[in-house]
């Protein structure tokens, strides 16, 4: 028996057009040895990691190659097949805000895929300092898409009443996390608590949403196998932005985790299930984080499905694989339609960040940029998670007024792209408020460092 | 291969503003074919004659101000506009009325505010308050519904129309034998007179609730209103809070004084009440933004509705209601703000 939590309250949010169906027919792809790896040194929050190889080098999967940052949050980077270390170079990797220029270790891979030996590895530690050192060793990130290095989630400002493991995946297009818990539920379930042992929580949720009942059905299976009363599942509403960390909070606990602050400093630790999943791996067969799961999808490319990528792959290879692109493909989306980054071309390679490439036709994505003016309907509010009010916001936005901004909350906007959808004058609301906030933020940087204005 | 790179999202907008105009234009077809059947062509020669007006005058103004026509036009809004406008006409005017009111409604109401999305009042309403006030007995010439057996002399279409643009009749009739008071006419007068509500309301021009015919077009206009609650291009928070700022106190003193006040079922089917509820005071750009605003603006319209039907000159009042309401706008939005989430 599990029980089941039941939801509290969400604002706003949106039924979108799922799109997860062509990503779904079929298992997903194992075994696949890119041609190149491109591993960026900085593929997550934080500190970048420091290269310990040398060009010339050979590699075995597994290996370290670049280690964590000697201080603040940082995460070690593994090779993720063998082969010879080919250069350390600046290479166009997928940073935070788009395509940016980063060092990366280029492998060329010999094809053996071949692993670093498991004996000489270390026993899986028993202090929780340890496993915290063993897990920023390891390279384990948040593979929701922030790839907040997980090692540093693991310790809260007070202490922590729930875990929540994130299956809910609510961005159209991405299938990566429903698939990885149709195939591997019990191997999540098992990270879920080793993830509620290390954080000494009394209760950890798997929350998943409603559209995906064959995910539901294998983690109830695996949960119940393991008869630990700690863990509790959540169905959650089919409503985007639902998986967004703090709308997961607010939507199994009724707390809201205010901008600024995290959900760590009031007792809640959300991490996705796919870094549960690399948790598992790294107690029980010491395997470093060296592949995730990636769905490529869109009507522009050939067979969508999703791939069990070795990190570094670049997208090429990937859209290569899934049998091309289509004639009519307009755009490449790293990560889903909602939230994602449009790229300039596929030559990018995979981080421990992407969870979704789309290749889009011009039937999916928007191509007009066209806007009528706003008629106050009203509805961006009805949908905005944090309860803005876009439509005032833009006012504020487009006269430069920086007081009514903040008291508007711009920097409560969590950037989910509701408000676009929804608005019938086809505003581009969202990239007016990204572009508020940087012109907010440089003001303030300048009157930071003018002395004497106040 | 390159690709081109705008921003999030990427997906494509659900909705546009020609889509949502178009929306309210369908929604109006059932009660405007109703009202063909009981009032004969004036609606329609009516409506087309705004609609021209209107569209004119957008396109002249738009040129005027230096503005592309291109996505002006066809986003609808000028017919929208026309067709409420059109509604709130009575069936038998001179062709000049609904000209006149559709200039007036596109120029002194909207493009001299900016265009679409920057008007403060009601296009529709300024247009029908500015013929109301200017041209009362015009504005006032209502026809009988048609009534089977019992039915008033009637013009046919070609009759209508040499009326509308020549204002000439056919020798054996005069205006007076054409038009008619509205129920909501007579039942002021006999209020006003002290006759009781319920032997006001037996007379032949009575149906179940409200008037003979008008109840008809009222119910589908509420049609329309389903059908823009169901696909979203209204909410329900104005409507249902204009209900029940007009239903509460009319049931209130409707319980307390049967002969001297109309039966709620009366306000609710009569005049404007449907339309003003469903398609006026909806317009999005001179209604209240919030969701507490929406009601608190709902609900004053609904109220103020029933205070001047009872104790005001005019027998309705849904345009001065709506136009008092739009005036508060600002400062309704200014004082119901949500709660952004995480703030205290």
């Amino acid at each position: 028996m599990v029980d089941y939590v039941f939801e509290q309250h969400l604002s706003g949010g949106i039924l979108l057009p799922a799109n997860k169906a062509a990503s779904t027919t079929t298992p997903i792809r194992r075994g696949f040895v890119p041609r190149q790896l491109v591993l960026a040194l900085h593929q997550h929050r934080g500190a970048p990691a420091e290269a310990v190889v040398t060009v010339g080098q050979r590699v075995m999967k597994g290996q370290l190659v670049a280690a964590a940052a000697s201080s603040g949050p940082s995460a070690a980077v593994h090779a993720s097949t063998s082969g010879t270390v080919r250069a350390i170079e600046e290479r166009p990797v997928l940073a935070g805000n788009g395509v940016q220029s980063s060092p990366c270790i280029v492998i060329e891979p010999d094809g053996r895929d071949e692993s670093v030996p498991a004996n000489g590895q270390p026993e899986w530690p028993h202090t929780t300092e340890a496993q915290r050192a063993a897990v920023r060793a390891g390279g384990i990130v948040g593979l929701g898409g922030a790839v907040y290095p997980t090692a540093d989630k693991l310790v809260t400002p007070i202490p922590c009443k729930t875990v929540i493991v994130n299956g809910a995946e609510c961005e159209p297009y991405i299938s990566c996390d429903d698939m990885l818990m149709r195939e591997s539920p019990a191997e999540i379930v098992a990270g879920a608590l080793l993830l509620t042992e290390v954080l000494g929580a009394p209760r950890c949720i798997i929350a998943i949403e409603r559209d995906k009942p064959q995910a539901m059905e294998a983690i109830e299976d695996a949960a119940r196998a393991l008869e630990d009363p700690r863990l509790k599942l959540a169905e959650v509403p089919t409503i985007y932005p639902a998986g967004g960390e703090r709308q997961l909070v607010e939507l199994l606990t009724g707390e809201e985790v205010p901008s600024g602050r995290y959900p760590g400093e009031f007792g809640y630790v959300c991490q996705n299930v796919g870094t549960a999943y690399a948790l598992h791996r790294l107690r029980a067969a010491r395997e470093p984080l060296t592949s995730r799961i990636v769905t490529i999808t869109g009507s522009g490319v050939r067979s969508p499905q999703n791939v069990e990528v070795p990190i570094g792959t670049p997208i090429a290879e990937l859209i290569e694989l899934c049998g091309g692109y289509t004639d009519d493909v307009v755009r490449l989306i790293a990560g889903g339609s909602m939230m994602g980054y449009a790229l300039p071309d596929d030559d990018v390679p995979t981080t421990k960040a992407t969870n979704c490439i789309i290749a889009a036709t011009s039937a999916e994505v928007r191509i007009d940029p066209h806007e009528w003016p706003c008629i106050r309907c009203g509805d961006c509010a009805l949908v905005c998670p944090s309860r803005l009010l876009p439509q005032d916001l833009l006012v504020a936005a487009t006269t430069s007024n920086h007081a009514e901004l903040a008291t508007l909350g711009l920097q409560d906007c969590i950037e989910c792209g509701c408000c676009d959808v929804i608005c019938p004058s086809q505003i581009m609301l969202t990239e007016r408020f990204r572009i508020a906030k940087r012109a907010v933020a440089a003001r303030e940087r300048v009157s930071v460092t003018t002395p004497g204005q106040e | 291969m390159r690709f081109d790179q705008p921003t999030a999202p990427h997906a494509r907008p659900l909705v546009s503003v020609p889509v949502i105009m178009r929306r309210v234009l369908y929604a109006l077809l059932p009660a405007a074919l109703c009202h063909t059947w009981f009032f004969g062509s004036g609606l329609l020669v009516n409506f087309a004659l705004t609609a021209v007006a209107a569209l004119l005058t957008e396109a002249t103004v738009l040129r005027l101000r230096g503005r592309s026509t291109r996505y002006a036009i066809r986003d609808c809004s000028a017919l929208v506009t026309a067709a409420l406008l059109s509604f709130a006409l009575p069936p038998f005017v001179p062709f000049w009325i609904p000209l006149l009111g559709g200039a007036i409604a596109i120029t002194l109401a909207k493009q001299l505010y900016g265009g679409l999305g920057k008007n403060l009042f009601n296009p529709a309403m300024v247009g029908y308050v500015f013929l109301l006030l200017s041209f009362p007995v015009e504005m006032t010439q209502w026809l009988p519904p048609r009534m089977g057996d019992l039915d008033y002399q009637r013009l046919g279409l070609g009759q209508h129309v040499n009326y509308v643009f020549t204002g000439r009749l056919p020798l054996d009739l005069d205006i007076d034998a054409l038009t008619r008071a509205t129920p909501l006419d007579l039942v002021k007068e006999g209020l006003r007179a002290g006759r009781p509500f319920a032997e006001i309301r037996s007379g032949s021009l009575f149906g179940d609730f409200g008037g003979h015919g008008w109840e008809w077009v009222a119910n589908l206009i509420a049609l329309g209103g389903l059908y823009l609650l169901y696909t979203g291009t209204i909410r329900w928070h104005i409507p249902a809070a204009f209900f029940a700022g007009l239903l509460v106190p009319a049931t209130v003193l409707y319980l307390v004084d049967s002969t001297g006040y109309a039966a709620p079922g009366f306000h609710l089917f009569s005049g404007a009440s449907m339309l003003g509820a469903f398609f006026i005071a909806t317009e999005p750009v001179s209604a209240a933004g919030t969701v507490r605003g929406r009601l608190i603006y709902g609900a004053g319209i609904g109220l103020f509705v029933y205070l001047l039907r009872t104790w005001g000159g005019y027998p309705d009042g849904v345009a001065f209601s709506v136009l008092l309401m739009n005036g508060a706008v600002p400062l309704i939005n200014r004082y119901t703000r949500p709660r952004i989430y995480g703030q205290h």
